[in-house]
């Protein structure tokens, strides 16, 4: 059985359509006059400079896991399969096509021919299988959840377990390189989700000699870990359109084009990514032409970088934000109190006020998008007078809760914590609740306290989609008893569990629908949004393409004039 | 005495000596003299009567959020005549946040002074009546909490105790204590010698009623200096640890520090909206500091010509 | 002398050690630990058990706090949680922006604030006196990072004068190798680089100078005064002396000794204000990597630049005041 996979989970989503709009507005490419550095082959250099939130912490897309580091690793490294740009569609990548047998054991991929590694390597399946086996023997603290936590959730255990934390089977059989380009990944127990885990940045194939040359060491310093091998922070070769060129620490970190990119070559010379952390000070440094582009646009500025011609462009929203219940505490085991807050919260006010227009009251813990979102679903009313009647009908009469909101802290789905936190209690407040409210960091306090010790009441949590299937949104909250949620309802665990192992594409939506169902009537917490994140582009800049994963290929963007 | 050099107040040498009851009045007559002066103390006194009348001046709750249906991302509506300094946005009235922001303020202010003080006033006292030893080992301490830059300090403080009002104060009380603390046995060791100290000893009095009877009261006019700075420090240093995220949990209360730095997530769209409580955060301060400083040079013998 | 400055060096000692028992009970109190720190977002009990027992947090507290202090002394603090990098690399690399904007900050405070003290001394009780006071005190009262917004609005977006964000031109690739990038451009003869280096310093430096500014006025102009009713200056003027020559000789020879001594001890002042400065101009220094660090509860590096701003201040200080002694006699330790 030949399969082409290319379609699978489409998603049908706005792409690029908005952002090549609105490009117009003259303003001044920016910069101080004397940027030098012109790389010989004639005119001023493109230079595209991102303003990023932090430094990467490594190039070694093995161990990370975080938005900053998975951005600058996207336009150096790629994966076997990949992403069509905009979508979440699995499209050929350093594989041109790919077999998967009968019984979903073996993948047997043909590799694209003529790639080179950006230090003249050759790409071919041994170079792949490299890769594989480098990820598959992971030991000691490699094994660590932070740092190797795609592997694991794509491929499960490792070679050896050697961490309590480590999964003890491990998904990964073997790769054989079967010839130059022909690489067979054989594994242990089928999985629906794998092709769609592999586009993951981590999941890039690296050049072989550069990881051996630079050293992949982690290093217990201290009370906490170190990246000390020199593979992706002074040695870096990937196939990408770009190469590495510098990293200067809290500066900058410097790409070029890769001449000898098998792909497209991308029109910029030189890509920037330059860390400001302060979300304000980037929106300054936008308006003055310092950078081409930011990420974490704030509602509130969205009028102020269109009036000064540069674009605001959104991605598609691919997340949940919801405010969760402690179902263990008495006052949420009382059915009429869960109603009674669906009831009171104005989510639509808030999101009028505080969101951009693209974000949609949510009524159920996945997004629309997403196949398996239960259609038939009207969602709760904004209703306080309906509200104040239910808890009056509850017989609850200590109506004191505690309400926790992460500090400092900016996710996708919750652009500021605080304003959704002071909108909802003053909207419970008015309906006859105390609130009294709670708010520590957000790493690692507020996750310990609310998802490990389950010590919330109220709070505030969200979830943004790592891949386009439904377990990666239910199945993580209500799959398995939860801590922060606080209960186990038989039913819904069940329809869940049944919906993972189901092979049938129907069958399992189906399930997943019904799952939205269950879980939308018994109401362990209520989600209010669906945000689009917005992305800011200098004026000048075309053809960013933002991406439900927050994937962008930097290839595609041009600069005008 | 090496030690008390590194200290700023102490460096200053502008510590007045013991002026004579006709010198505190004479005193007193330059500073109502002195426009500055005058200018300090109608800042604090609008300060103080906003603070504790806030609820008669300001026309809504501070946490009524009724005009959130006028809020639009960017869109916030400015100044109009049911709505003095215009809405914010999350749907509520400025002016009557800022009114009731003067009490959050002043609070912070006051506990955070008195905390500081009587903690730094009790070692300093401890370390100058007793000498020696205790001396040796309050100064250590000291200098311990003097060797991190108060901002620092208060940084690291407000980060361990978490998100509360109560660990602002307590972060910028402890900061203040070595100040206090230095100010106080430099005092001591200035009075040790005095001649009615000497007389004192001579008649027969105790440690302690020399202390408590004398040398303390004598001492009260630097502190009031002291902590006259101190307060509008407090001020300033709770809207810097605001900014960096270290406030109280709950940010539906007013508070001039919080504000300003919630301010700056839409500074763009509405300016005006940091420039309220930053303008109310500068008065404030700048009231106390220029009491403090009037007060001071009054104080001081050398600033008579 | 040098007794002195070894007896000085000797009390460093039980300050340090002091501040090590602080900074090390300081991490032990974190809600939520060290693993926790470590793990984030997606820690499980398991995982943090296992982050545990490897960090060898499951052993008693005093043996931990014997190989924390046994890094501490080698300037090992592990690696930033921010970075996955070495805290000692960290500040090696960050140490030179802010003491670059320090000094940058000191420099403008020193040349406006001597001669703005100086001037409301010679002009006490006018309305000049009273303009230069308040205005200097302005800057204590306002909010640095309100400050430092409000100018960069100003003089960087709305003019357009001066660069918003960062040390230098990223586009400009040039050599760093001191990490002062005024100097480094010198040293390279780059002096483009240098240029726009200090392009970059002037916004943040002006913000962060607004404090010295204000204690350097007060100072300068107390100073000033006190020296002017002392009898040499009386005498002087009596004799006939040239107003002049009565300035240079007597009265700023003089009044500048307290004036050197707060101008050290800001430094130090400066070091730890920067925290606020370089969060809003991204400028990479210690004090944005505190500021940044202190959200995401970077412990590791919050305790080693604690520590090290801690040394470095007290070291100033003690060379404060064996300068103070050195220029004034009356001061000179038995």
């Amino acid at each position: 059985m030949r399969v082409h996979r290319k379609a699978g989970r489409v998603l049908a989503l706005t792409a690029a359509a908005g952002l090549l709009v609105a490009a117009c507005g003259g303003d001044d490419s920016g910069g101080s006059g004397d940027s030098g550095s012109g790389n010989g082959d004639g005119g001023d250099p493109k230079t595209f400079i991102f303003g990023s939130s932090e430094d990467p912490k490594t190039l070694d897309a093995a161990y990370v896991s975080d938005g900053e580091s998975l951005r600058v690793i996207y336009q150096v490294y790629e994966t076997l399969v990949a992403l069509e740009p905009g979508t979440t569609e699995v499209v050929p990548g350093l594989a041109e096509e790919w077999e998967i047998s009968p019984d979903g054991l073996t993948y047997t991929f043909h590799l694209r021919e003529g790639v080179t590694f950006h230090d003249g390597e050759p790409f071919n399946a041994e170079a792949v299988c490299f890769n594989f086996d480098r990820w598959y023997n992971f030991t000691g603290p490699q094994q660590s959840g932070d740092v190797s936590y795609y592997w694991q959730t794509v491929f499960g255990g490792f070679a050896t377990a050697d961490l309590e934390s480590s999964p003890p089977t491990s998904r990964y059989g073997s790769c054989d390189a079967t010839d130059e380009l022909t690489a067979t990944l054989n594994l242990t127990e089928p999985s629906s989700a794998l092709l769609a885990g592999l586009v993951l940045p981590p999941f890039s194939i690296a050049s072989p000699k550069a990881i051996e040359e630079g050293g992949t060491d982690i290093e217990q310093a201290g009370d906490s870990l170190s990246y000390t091998g020199g593979f992706g922070s002074e040695v870096v070769a990937g196939t990408g359109p770009f190469k590495f060129v510098s990293w200067e620490r809290g500066e900058s970190l410097t790409l070029e084009r890769n001449d000898d990119y098998w792909g497209e070559a991308p029109a910029l010379d030189e890509i920037i990514f330059r860390p400001i952390p302060d979300p304000t000070a980037r929106l300054q440094a936008l308006q003055a032409g310092e950078i081409d582009a930011y990420e974490g646009v704030n509602a509130a500025d969205i009028g102020a970088i269109e009036s000064n011609g540069d674009q605001v462009v959104e991605r598609p929203a691919f997340n949940v934000g919801y405010v969760g219940f402690n179902n263990k505490l008495p006052i949420f085991q009382n059915e009429k109190i869960r109603q009674a807050i669906s009831h009171a919260l104005n989510r639509q006010g808030l999101l009028d006020a505080a969101y951009p227009e693209g974000a949609v009251v949510a009524n159920q813990f996945l997004p629309p998008e997403q196949w398996g979102y239960n259609q038939s679903i009207e969602g709760y009313e904004y209703d306080p007078d309906l509200a104040r009647q239910l808890i009056a009908d509850s017989g609850e009469t200590n109506l004191t809760l505690e309400f926790w909101y992460p500090a400092d802290v900016s996710r996708p789905y919750m652009p500021d914590p605080q304003a959704v936190y002071e909108s909802f209690a003053a909207d419970l407040q008015a309906v006859g609740f105390t609130i009294v409210p709670k708010t520590v960091p957000w790493t690692p306090d507020y996750l310990q306290n609310i998802q490990g010790d389950g010590l919330g009441q109220l709070f505030l949590l969200g979830w943004t989609g790592d891949y386009a299937d439904p377990d990666n949104f239910v199945g993580t909250f209500f799959r398995q008893d939860r801590p922060e949620f606080g209960f186990s309802d038989p039913a819904i665990q069940g329809l869940l569990n049944e919906a993972l192992a189901e092979t049938d594409q129907a069958a399992r939506q189906a399930l997943y629908e019904e799952a939205n169902q269950a879980i939308y009537d018994y109401i362990p917490g209520v989600p209010f949004v669906h945000n689009q994140p917005l992305l800011a582009v200098a004026g000048h800049i075309t053809g960013y393409t933002p991406s439900p994963v927050s994937l962008e290929d930097f290839d595609l963007i041009d600069i005008e004039g | 005495m090496s030690v008390e050099t590194t200290d700023a107040t102490t460096a200053t040498a502008t510590t007045p000596s013991r002026p004579p009851a006709s010198l505190g009045r004479e005193a007193l007559r330059r500073l109502v003299r002195n426009p500055m002066a005058v200018v300090g103390m109608v800042l604090i006194g609008v300060f103080v009567l906003v603070a504790i009348f806030a609820p008669l001046i300001a026309p809504y709750s501070p946490t009524d959020n009724s005009w959130l249906d006028q809020v639009r991302p960017g869109q916030y509506p400015g100044p109009s005549a049911e709505h003095w300094l215009g809405i914010d946005p999350l749907g509520r009235d400025v002016f009557s946040r800022i009114i009731f922001g003067a009490r959050q303020s002043l609070l912070i202010g006051v506990v955070a002074l008195a905390l500081g003080a009587i903690a730094g006033i009790a070692l300093g006292v401890l370390a100058g009546a007793f000498g020696g030893w205790v001396d040796t080992l309050v100064m250590r301490f000291v200098d311990i909490m003097l060797s991190v830059p108060g901002l620092l300090f208060a940084i690291a403080v407000a980060a361990m105790l978490g998100q509360s009002l109560t660990s602002v104060m307590i972060a910028i009380a402890v900061v203040n204590v070595p100040i206090f603390a230095r100010l106080l046995r430099g005092e001591m060791l200035g009075q040790r010698g005095a001649d009615y100290v000497l007389a004192a000893r001579s008649l027969g009095i105790s440690r302690s009623a020399i202390v408590f009877r004398h040398v303390l009261p004598n001492s009260f006019t630097p502190v009031i200096v002291q902590g006259t700075l101190t307060l509008a420090l407090a001020i300033v240093e709770a809207a810097g640890l605001a900014f960096l995220g270290l406030s109280s949990s709950n940010p539906s209360t007013p508070e001039w520090g919080r504000m300003l730095t919630d301010a700056q997530e839409t500074l763009t769209s509405a300016p005006m909206l940091a420039v309220y409580p930053g303008l109310a955060i500068v008065l404030a301060a700048l009231g106390f500091t220029l009491v403090g400083e009037s007060l001071r040079e009054a104080l001081d013998p050398k600033f008579r010509r | 002398m040098l007794r002195f400055i070894v007896r000085r060096l000797a009390l460093l000692v039980p300050i340090l050690l002091g501040l090590s028992v602080l900074l090390f009970a300081w991490v032990r109190a974190l809600p939520g630990g060290p693993a926790y720190a470590l793990l984030g977002e997606r820690a499980t009990p398991e995982a943090i058990a296992a982050i545990e027992s490897q960090l060898g947090l499951d052993r008693p507290l005093w043996e931990q706090y014997l190989q924390f202090l046994g890094r501490a002394v080698r300037l090992d603090f592990g690696a930033s949680i921010q970075t996955g990098q070495p805290v000692t690399e960290e500040m090696l690399r960050r140490f030179p922006a802010t003491i670059e904007l320090a000094l940058a900050a000191l420099l403008i405070a020193v040349a406006v604030g001597i001669p703005l003290g100086y001037l409301a001394a010679r002009r006490y009780g006018t309305w000049i006196d009273n303009l230069a006071v308040t205005g200097s005190l302005l800057g204590v009262t306002i909010p640095i990072f309100f400050l430092a917004y409000m100018l960069k609005y100003v003089f960087a977006v709305e003019l357009g004068w001066l660069p918003t964000a960062g040390r230098a031109d990223p586009r400009a690739r040039a050599d760093h190798p001191t990490g002062f990038y005024v100097l480094d451009g010198i040293v390279t003869g780059n002096l483009d680089a240098s240029w726009d280096a200090i392009q970059h310093l002037i916004l943040p430096a002006l913000a962060l100078s607004s404090i010295p500014l204000a204690v350097i006025v007060r100072i300068t102009r107390a100073s000033v005064l006190n020296v002017v009713n002392e009898d040499y200056v009386r005498t002087a003027e009596a004799k006939g002396l040239l107003p002049g020559t009565i300035t240079r000789r007597h009265v700023l020879k003089n009044a500048m000794l307290p004036v050197t001594t707060v101008i050290g001890l800001q430094l130090g002042v400066l070091l730890a204000g920067a925290v606020l400065t370089e969060k809003v101009f991204a400028f990479s220094g210690v004090g944005q990597f505190m500021a940044d660090g202190l959200v995401q509860r970077d412990f590791p590096t919050i305790q080693g630049f604690i520590l090290v701003i801690a040394i470095v201040y007290v070291v100033i200080n003690m060379i404060v005041d064996l300068v103070y002694g050195l220029l004034d006699p009356r001061v000179r330790v038995s």
